[in-house]
């Protein structure tokens, strides 16, 4: 199987990686936080609702859910990992300039409001896990750690639904090029490139 | 427990269209006011397990004179599943499914699991886990959701467990059993006052259910729309007759024993129960040509109020001692009323029947009956005797013939965060 994304493949995790070994972690997301928020209390603050993933046999598939963010400071969830694949990534499905809908790695991460929250659903953000280690089959349950912007993680059992949408998200084999300018002013990711090794 | 706020997310099915990440949100505001008052209610009712009812607040906006019922929520959590003592709602579907080969244990837990956890959402009014419809969830309308284990699925889970009257009811001379009305692994009882809802329910479930199972059978009955009649009117059948008059009342002992058992009827689980499911043809065009007095005479009622033919109100106690001026008993020892009640008093049922009426085979009018539903503690010693004093004598035979049958065992209701029929696997 031919594993060129449609998407620019930015590992989000070492995106995150490096925002994570950065020396001011609130300073490079997207959306400053007033103040910034203790890791342990960060994920405290953290709630998840209605989690879940599509069932696959292997490859790729997405995670869904709200993530519920009860404090009064944003949190930027900047990676996310499973034991059920080998990578997970961040994604958006945002318009491209040829007018279609596209999935791409999320610049920032997933930012959840001071007291609010974000829905990740089939169609817009999700979690993408690529590389799935097994079958993911309906019923099972996938546990995820997501990391937190300034440290801390979170983790979360989603339990898999035998759901026919989110084909986006198999979407393969496509020239990667026009994607790039679906990106609004994409900095520092290199969007168009030949995707990165999903895999650490 | 509330049923009502489990799930705050599902609250949020007012998603823009666009699916873009929203700022804002905070539950309350999403929902208006109804995850709130869900929550308040759900409070309050705690034990309605079964016969409870209460209303969700995405009616209140509307205008109380338009008498909007949709927002009916029956708990589904509870130590005893709802959609048994509840009383019938308008539209009921049974969906009977089989197993895939070699479905194993685990995969029976995932399908009972996935299956609660939709079932828990849509009772309560809310979105199942990746309801693509999820609009369609926000109208619960008394929705339940019952669930019938078969003898294929307790072999799977733990032979062990088996009641004993597990199993295909014996054969009846009257029987001309179809198999595509018959038997199956799980069944889905889903019950609501509009049918649109019980559609979604079932084609959330079924989408959970594909890659465990397969679909046996559907059934799909209807009573009175609702608000049609003063709730607790007895049903009518498509025979016209009044049915279900003498049905142990939902609160009383009577009902507990039947259903749960009482005395030495123990059921096969505590807090579980038994249905039988029998598709009845109903021949209209053959009672067409019978009067007023002959069908009152099959039956031992009238067809005005279902009173007995020895009394004048639909539950009076029927004398069979009466005779007639010419010595004959007023209440026919072979009237459907005479053959069907037992002497023995803890032969007793409790029927949820629904209607069906569906498509004619080629030159006919009619292709009507009823969806028979029997709930007992234990078949052999409640149900079965009726029915073998049925299949001797009963002059409605003359006018039914059953065309489907299956048994099904009702496991306990469960908890929030458990699911039905955990107790197997314990
Ligand atoms: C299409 C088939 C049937 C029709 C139209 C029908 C109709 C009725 C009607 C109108 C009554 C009187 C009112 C009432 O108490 O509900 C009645 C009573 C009853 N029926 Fe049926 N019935 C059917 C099949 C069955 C079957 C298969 C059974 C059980 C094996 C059954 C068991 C009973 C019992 C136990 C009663 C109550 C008798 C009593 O008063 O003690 N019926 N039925």
């Amino acid at each position: 199987m031919s594993k060129k994304l449609v998407y620019p493949a930015l590992s989000l995790l070492a995106a995150a990686s490096l925002a994570l070994t950065g020396c001011a972690p609130p300073a490079s997301t997207p959306a400053p936080a007033a103040a910034a928020t203790a890791p342990a209390k960060a994920a405290a603050a953290l709630a998840v609702s209605q989690p879940w993933v599509k069932a696959a046999a292997s490859g790729m598939t997405g995670g869904f859910g709200v993530l519920k963010n009860t404090s009064d400071a944003d949190i930027t969830v900047t990676g996310a990992s499973t034991a059920a694949a080998r990578t997970v990534e961040l994604h958006e499905t945002a318009m491209g300039a040829d007018g279609a809908m596209r999935m791409q790695a999320k610049q920032g991460g997933f930012v959840i409001p001071a007291r609010g929250e974000l829905k990740l659903e089939p169609g817009a953000n999700h979690l993408m896990l690529m590389g799935l280690t097994a079958p993911v089959t309906a019923g099972a349950d996938v546990t995820f750690t997501l990391e937190l912007a300034g440290g801390g993680s979170f983790d979360f059992t989603a339990v898999a639904k035998d759901f026919s949408g989110a084909n986006e998200s198999y979407v393969e084999e496509e020239g990667g090029a026009g994607m790039s300018h679906g990106q609004p002013s994409s900095t520092g990711s290199a969007p168009g490139s030949a995707p990165s090794s999903t895999s650490k | 427990m509330s049923a009502g706020d489990q799930r705050p997310a599902g609250a949020t099915a007012d998603s823009d269209e666009t699916g873009a990440p929203r700022k804002l949100p905070r539950r309350g505001l999403l929902f208006g006011g109804a995850a709130a008052g869900l929550g308040a209610l759900a409070a309050a009712g705690a034990h309605l397990s079964g016969a409870g009812i209460q209303q969700a607040a995405n009616t209140a906006a509307a205008d109380p004179a338009d008498n909007v019922h949709g927002g009916g929520v029956v708990a589904f959590y509870g130590d005893r599943q709802a959609g048994i003592t509840t009383a019938a709602q308008a539209h009921g579907v049974f969906v009977a499914l089989d197993l895939r080969p070699g479905t194993t244990r685990s995969g029976v837990r995932a399908l009972l699991r996935l299956l609660s956890d939709d079932a828990a959402n849509l009772c309560a009014g809310q979105q199942a886990l990746a309801d693509t419809e999820g609009e369609l969830a926000r109208v619960p309308a008394r929705l339940t959701v019952t669930f019938g284990f078969g003898p294929g699925l307790v072999a799977a889970v733990d032979p062990a467990r088996a009641p004993g009257w597990l199993q295909p009811l014996p054969a009846f001379s009257v029987d001309r059993l179809r198999p595509e009305f018959s038997h199956g692994d799980l069944l889905l009882q889903i019950c609501a006052d509009d049918p649109l809802t019980v559609a979604h329910a079932q084609r959330m479930l079924l989408k959970d259910s594909r890659s465990f199972a397969t679909v046996r059978w559907v059934q799909t009955g209807f009573r009175r729309a609702y608000g049609s009649e003063k709730s607790g009117t007895t049903m009518r059948n498509l025979f016209g007759q009044v049915d279900g008059t003498s049905n142990p009342a939902p609160d009383s002992t009577d009902h507990e024993h039947v259903v749960w058992g009482g005395g030495d009827i123990r059921p096969w689980v505590d807090n579980g129960t038994s249905v039988v499911i029998r598709r009845i043809a109903m021949n209209l065009d053959k009672w067409d040509e019978v009067d007023r007095v002959g069908r009152e005479e099959s039956m031992g009622r009238r067809l005005s109020n279902g009173a007995p033919l020895t009394g004048t109100r639909e539950h009076d106690e029927p004398d069979f001692k009466v005779v007639s001026k010419l010595g004959f008993p007023v209440i026919s020892d072979v009237s459907h009323l005479r053959r069907a009640r037992p002497e023995d008093s803890s032969q007793r049922i409790f029927r949820r029947a629904y209607n069906y009426d569906a498509a004619p085979g080629a030159g006919g009018v009619s292709d009507s009956g009823l969806i028979f539903v029997s709930f007992q503690a234990d078949v052999d010693r409640q149900f079965t005797p009726i029915q073998r004093r049925l299949d001797e004598m009963d002059m409605l035979n003359q006018w039914t013939t059953p065309v489907g049958s299956a048994v099904f065992a009702i496991p306990p209701g469960c908890r929030e965060g458990g699911f039905v029929g955990e107790g197997m696997f314990a």
